[in-house]
């Protein structure tokens, strides 16, 4: 085993995994908020996030046909894509909740879950379809911007490129920002009567259903911004791209605690970690006999004992019990 | 109101008998029965592009070789299914293709994982398949009488590839990524044995199947520093991966098998490609005489370039007619096993990839196997990469096991 081979590596491994563990972290917020609020798993959230990679995906594409993805300074570009790939999965998800979820409302638990999981398949295709006669394309190519692959060798085995900086400060803004409007504004105060209590909320004079379509606008505009993140990290989206990363930050949303804010945060993160040192060191450290084919088998193990030790997740006794 | 009711009726019968005239006409064509011919290739996903050649390619062939039939009286109808590149997909595909006693041939698959679990199907009923892709020593060496193909194998692919990369590319170390797939882990394992008898330090041996987020096997991989780097698998996967990699810094060679012969390699990892080297069992136009006048004629069809394996695509579905044409002499819809036996017997000496003949487990007898070089990074000149080397190799005679 070659020691110095693996502590080399250690800076770019956390790197990697801080990198994925934001990206996780941002998607996990759409399916914590919306459990905070109705107790219920919005399974679609996977496609809601991809369909924001796909907004901006075309956004740059007609940006380039226009001339203007080199005419503009790359940060208005990103911006610009940024903004749009949230508004787009931000108003799907609103539009999902009120097509497909606030009709089931009052069903059992279970009905507005199948729900979810129907709108999954359907968006899945939708895009899938729209793409091959828009384009026919199955796999769409973000648009590589040169500034974006830029990299600073900090040391021998370990750099950084202008966009992983751009996911890590992206995702830092949004949690930044998603925590300023829940914690310090009325809005967010109305969120949080919601969450705690829908009829003592409405009897307060807040509009509950308005307020569920803002939970699912601001969930659905993170996941939307991940997904523009995801595009711009690895290059490459088809409509199944979101399917493992989704479910992957579900699982983030339940490690951090589900319903909790700072839980999704904290269990993206470490997910993101776990599967990146994971990939890297398993065939390292057992001489090839694992390989990083095995990342989710050892994440997933390590989730579980987490879980019986803290079955409400790392976080969770900041979550309210419910009747 | 009765004036109304009797116009309906009348009305109905109308587009009743217009619906029907069409088919007592074909029932009347068709005189002495209806002869299919299947193909199986994803024509849906990230590997569409390939096929799709496959099934245009086939397409091609039997239109313009059905007329023999034709004036026999068959009716010759073709039958494009979608596999999905999902072993689970081409295996229920072949259920229904195997139910439709009409088919006689298939011509298939792209991916290998897909065409072993498929042909056993075949296999059932005797049903010929003819391969002009699947390039795995498993789908012949299994030696069954209705399964062949046309295109090479990749005991000796991998072995070209490792050869390249020790002869031409001087590497001393190969890092190898495959997509655990049969046909990927498959060349992936005989490329490594190859370049391990040859000296070569293999740095790595991972499988993934990934198709986004390549960092965690790209961040040690870059530690290693290899000289060449190979990933056995297909181009989805392979174009991603060779991208990330090159944006990260690593400075090694990419290689790769013939997966990654598809102008959608470059469509995805435009410049970080452009000279690589990948080996393949499908020449490109220019390297085939023939081949110039069926680009021309499947762009003036189809409105764009063959893919590779369209040619081989075309070969096979000659094949296959031809050898439907040798089993129909009674002039009755020949069976499945006389269509089986007479494809192993076929002869196609001047086909697009060179004269054609079986041996006797199904492998082509001689086999082309090139190297080639990636030379621009517009996907649209993709037809412009240039052989490096090529070699004619006969197919091992015994089934290794």
């Amino acid at each position: 085993m070659d020691v110095e081979l693996l502590i080399g590596i250690f800076p770019q491994v956390l790197l990697d995994g801080i990198i994925l563990g934001f990206m996780y972290a941002l998607i996990a917020l759409g399916y914590t908020m919306v459990y905070g609020v109705l107790e219920f798993i919005n399974f679609a959230h996977s496609e809601i996030f991809i369909v924001g990679a796909f907004v901006g995906v075309e956004v740059m594409l007609g940006l380039k046909s226009v001339g203007l993805l080199e005419g503009l300074p790359w940060p208005v570009v990103l911006i610009l894509v940024l903004l749009a790939g949230m508004a787009g999965s931000g108003l799907l998800a609103v539009a999902v909740e009120r097509v497909a979820y606030r009709p089931l409302r009052n069903a059992p638990r279970l009905i507005p879950l199948i729900s979810a999981i129907g709108i999954s398949f359907f968006l899945q295709d939708m895009i899938r379809l729209f793409e091959s006669l828009w384009r026919n394309a199955f796999n769409l190519v973000y648009p590589t911007l040169d500034v974006l692959n830029l990299r600073f060798e900090l040391t021998e085995t370990m750099d950084v490129s202008v966009k992983s900086l751009v996911v890590i400060v992206g995702a830092l803004l949004m949690l930044w920002a998603l925590h300023l409007i829940v914690n310090r504004t009325k809005v967010g105060t109305a969120i949080r009567a919601v969450a705690e209590d829908q009829a003592a909320a409405s009897l307060m004079g807040i509009d509950v259903n308005r307020i569920i379509s803002l939970t699912f606008l601001i969930g659905g505009a993170m996941g939307g911004a991940a997904g523009v993140l995801f595009g711009v990290q690895y290059g490459l989206i088809n409509p199944y791209s979101g399917f493992i990363p989704g479910l992957k930050a579900f699982t983030a949303a339940v490690l951090g605690g589900i319903g909790n804010i700072p839980g999704a945060m904290v269990g993206g993160l470490v997910l993101g970690l776990l599967e990146a040192f994971a990939a890297s060191y398993l065939s390292l450290l057992t001489g090839g006999a694992f390989g990083a084919e095995y990342k989710d088998i050892l994440a997933f193990s390590l989730l579980i004992l987490i879980l019986i030790f803290r079955p409400k997740g790392l976080l969770g006794e900041v979550v309210r019990e419910r009747a | 109101m009765i004036h109304h009711r009797v116009r309906l009726v009348l009305a109905l019968l109308a587009v009743l008998a217009v619906a029907l005239a069409p088919a007592s006409e074909l029932q009347a064509q068709a005189g002495k029965g209806t002869i299919k011919i299947a193909t199986q290739s994803p024509l849906s996903g990230g590997q569409a592009a390939l096929g799709e050649g496959i099934k245009l390619g086939a397409q091609l062939a039997i239109e313009r070789m059905k007329g023999t039939l034709e004036k026999q009286g068959f009716k010759v109808d073709f039958v494009p299914f979608d596999d999905q590149a999902k072993p689970d997909v081409g295996v229920a595909n072949s259920k229904n293709i195997i139910a439709d006693k009409d088919i006689l041939a298939i011509i298939g698959h792209l991916n290998s994982g897909v065409a072993i679990p498929s042909s056993e199907v075949y296999k059932e009923v005797s049903l010929v398949m003819i391969s002009p892709a699947n390039t795995n020593p498993v789908v012949t060496d299994r030696g069954y009488p209705n399964v062949n193909r046309v295109c090479g194998r990749d005991d000796i692919q991998g072995v070209v590839g490792s050869e390249f990369a020790h002869a031409t590319m001087k590497a001393k170390s190969v890092y190898i990524i495959h997509d655990k797939t049969p046909y990927g882990q498959g060349v992936a394992e005989f490329f490594k044995a190859d370049a391990e008898k040859k000296g070569l330090k293999v740095l790595g041996f991972e499988g993934t199947e990934e198709k986004s987020n390549f960092d965690p096997i790209i961040t040690p991989m870059k530690a290693k520093n290899p000289d060449v780097i190979y990933f056995g698998g297909i181009y989805d996967q392979g174009a991603p991966f060779f991208k990330q990699a090159r944006e990260k810094g690593v400075k090694g060679k990419f290689l790769g098998p013939d997966g990654m012969d598809s102008s959608d390699l470059t469509k995805i990892a435009g410049k970080a490609v452009v000279g690589m080297h990948y080996t393949s069992a499908a020449g490109p136009a220019s390297a085939l005489p023939k081949a110039k006048a069926f680009s021309e004629e499947f762009k003036k069809k189809f409105g764009k370039n063959p893919e590779p394996y369209a040619a081989e695509a075309y070969d096979a579905a000659t094949i296959a007619i031809k050898a439907i044409e040798a089993a129909a002499k009674g002039g009755k819809v020949p069976s499945r096993e006389d269509v089986a036996t007479a494809v192993r017997k076929a002869k196609l000496p001047n086909g697009i990839t060179g004269d054609i003949e079986f041996d006797a487990k199904g492998d082509r007898k001689k086999a082309l196997y090139f190297v080639l070089q990636v030379a621009n990074e517009d996907p649209g000149k993709w037809g412009d990469n240039k052989i490096v080397k090529q070699l004619t190799i006969a197919a091992p005679a015994a089934a290794k096991k």
